[in-house]
């Protein structure tokens, strides 16, 4: 009886053992699967607006007939840029939602060629960087560094599209230990989204892209 | 006392039940001709860090330790085997676009930098996939040529 009293207590030790070895890594995927329940239940609610809103709808094609211009694309990055701006990472974070899925809505049927891959090229990275930014609030570090290989494939990609609007290529020489980095923005004026208000204003304009 | 017995009966009884379920096994016998060894040219030195510390999760052949053969530890090694490998594969990396291998190179340098990877839980039981200071410079000046040349 005292053996099995003994074998007993080494079981709930090693039982005991493997749930704290392995608690954290449970938690994780456990956030991952609400996040897959959230992007589950977000496109549902999506569609079933859309259904029931007529007004959505025709907002919606309005929007189709302007993707070659990238237009959703850019309203979602500028978004994410001044959030950045601001040193606002959830708000980041959202903006970084919205521009995964207007990235996933590009329309790329009207881009012949040698382009076409280019552009699927350009949308598969791009997509990555924007999940990741919607992925990381509260690291804004993290979402720096995804949205200046972004910000690349933005710049690359309205070379191909076009723009709806002018933007300027405005380029920090600080940011990265000195190795730099470039952004789209909507004004002339200097708001830089790698140092925020560290260093709002270092920054030159490089080009303007219309 | 006999509650006691009791929970621990049920408790050994659902560890031994849950020891019959099957999961896969990320292992394959042959390199693929992707493999980023296969279409870069990679120093012998930067080649034992990515292998030792890198592409037990990063890619499709996995070393695993003994007790992998313990549930829920294949479980959980499973999930994450799995989240690794849609981030980045190595054995994947020739597939990848210029542009998808350029933000992975610097992923990979910031990542190292800044110490996020290898992640702690797994050095925590693979001492020997932790990057010293001159490993990390090793990979670091690679990858800078690397990018410098794509």
């Amino acid at each position: 009886m005292k053996k099995f009293k003994i074998t007993m207590g080494m079981v709930a030790i090693g039982l005991t053992l493997l749930t704290v070895t392995s608690c954290k890594d449970t938690k994780k995927s456990d956030e991952h699967m609400e996040m897959d329940q959230n992007e589950m239940n977000h496109d549902g609610n999506e569609n079933m607006e859309m259904d029931q809103n007529g007004m959505q709808n025709d907002e919606m094609m309005n929007r189709d007939q302007k993707t070659s211009k990238a237009t959703a694309v850019l309203n979602s990055y500028l978004e994410l840029k001044n959030a950045l701006v601001a040193d606002n990472t959830e708000v980041a974070a959202t903006a970084g939602k919205t521009l995964f899925e207007d990235l996933g809505k590009f329309d790329q049927s009207s881009i012949a060629g040698a382009q076409k891959q280019e552009v699927i090229d350009i949308i598969e990275d791009a997509r990555e960087h924007a999940e990741h930014i919607s992925e990381n609030s509260g690291k804004m570090d993290h979402q720096r560094e995804h949205f200046e290989m972004l910000s690349k494939d933005v710049e690359d990609l309205i070379a191909i599209t076009g723009t709806d609007r002018v933007l300027y290529k405005t380029f920090c020489p600080m940011y990265n230990e000195g190795k730099g980095g470039i952004w789209l923005s909507e004004t002339k004026e200097i708001k830089n989204p790698y140092l925020g208000g560290k260093m709002m204003k270092c920054g030159e304009i490089q080009e303007e892209i219309k | 006392m006999k509650v006691l017995k009791i929970i621990a009966i049920i408790l050994l009884l659902a560890f031994m039940g849950i020891q019959f379920i099957p999961t896969t096994r990320n292992q394959i016998d042959i390199v693929p001709s992707t493999d980023l060894m296969e279409v870069y040219d990679v120093p012998e030195k930067v080649d034992v860090i990515f292998k030792t510390s890198c592409y037990d999760c990063h890619s499709n052949n996995t070393a695993y330790p003994w007790y992998n053969k313990i549930q829920p530890v294949s479980w959980i090694m499973e999930g994450h085997i799995n989240e690794a490998k849609a981030e980045l594969n190595f054995n994947e990396f020739g597939s990848y676009s210029e542009r998808r291998q350029k933000s992975k190179f610097k992923s990979i340098l910031s990542q190292v930098k800044d110490g996020e990877m290898p992640l702690a839980s797994y050095t925590w039981m693979h001492r020997e996939a932790k990057l010293s200071g001159n490993e990390k410079k090793a990979l670091e000046v690679w990858i800078n040529k690397m990018l410098e040349s794509l």
